[in-house]
């Protein structure tokens, strides 16, 4: 690989990381609207 | 705050582009390693970054174990979170620029085999949160920080305490560098830290939703069709 290409790879990675733990926290966010919104469907039942 | 969010969203995407356009075009090329070193402006703002959370995540712990607030607590969780997200860049990227300049991948050096061992104690301390099932946790979790936290000193200066092949600290330390590359250093340092910012709010909030929900289902379990408490 030339430097370039090691200079691709570095950023390409870093920036995969970054993205991929962006990613959970949007699932995570969904999984949880999810179940906010079960909870509203149950109700107050006081 | 709601507006907030999206309009320093923006602010960090601008600056972040800019950052990498000055690592890429902008900074000069060094003239021994070419292109590799631009890895530099990526590599040392993760370590620094990485560093800086995991002193926040120092001071929340302390400050839940004196206070034992809540809020400190999701803190303490959410900066060694994003803390080890950086740490692990910078464990990724130090690799891929030390192949092609020192001609291996990794070596038992000091600063690396240090690096490794506190982004092991972090992670340690994110599986303590979320397997361990005890009421306890965040104060056990909460001594585990104070100790990683004492980790984080002695890897920084590692290169100064022992014979290493790792370069000297460009900060603080005995190593020396172009201006300009100090410029566009500073300025990947700034563009990570407001992205770091922003991470940390969104996981922050996202967190403390959680512990929200949790206490609805706890609520709700505890209530019988009728409304009643069990």
């Amino acid at each position: 690989m030339s430097g370039n290409g090691y200079l691709f790879a570095a950023y390409a990675v870093t920036w995969i990381i970054h993205i991929a733990y962006l990613g959970t926290i949007v699932r995570r966010y969904k999984r949880l609207q999810g179940e906010i919104e079960a909870l509203k469907k149950t109700g107050p039942r006081s | 705050m709601k507006k907030l969010f999206p309009i320093l969203s923006v602010l960090t995407a601008i600056l972040l582009s800019y950052a990498l356009y000055m690592a890429l075009i902008g900074a000069p090329t060094e003239r021994t390693m070419g292109n590799v070193q631009r890895i530099f402006y990526y590599h040392v703002p993760s370590a620094l970054i990485g560093f800086m959370l995991f002193f926040v995540n120092f001071g929340a712990s302390i400050f839940y174990l004196i206070k034992r607030k809540p809020a400190a607590d999701i803190l303490a969780l959410v900066s060694a979170e994003v803390g080890v997200v950086f740490l692990t860049v910078n464990l990724v990227t130090g690799p891929i620029w030390a192949r092609p300049v020192w001609g291996i991948w990794w070596t038992w050096d000091m600063r690396l085999t240090s690096t490794l061992v506190l982004w092991l104690i972090y992670v340690s301390y994110l599986f303590l949160r979320r397997f361990s099932s005890s009421g306890e946790t965040p104060t056990l979790a909460a001594a585990l920080a104070v100790l990683g936290a004492l980790c984080v000193p002695f890897v920084y200066f590692s290169i100064w305490f022992f014979r290493t092949q790792h370069p000297q600290p460009v900060m603080g330390g005995g190593g020396s560098i172009d201006p300009r590359m100090l410029h566009v250093l500073l300025i990947n340092w700034l563009a990570f830290s407001c992205f770091a910012f922003l991470v940390c709010w969104s996981r922050y909030r996202l967190e403390k939703l959680q512990r929200d929900v949790d206490q609805a289902h706890a609520l709700e379990s505890l209530m019988d069709p009728r409304g009643s408490v069990r």
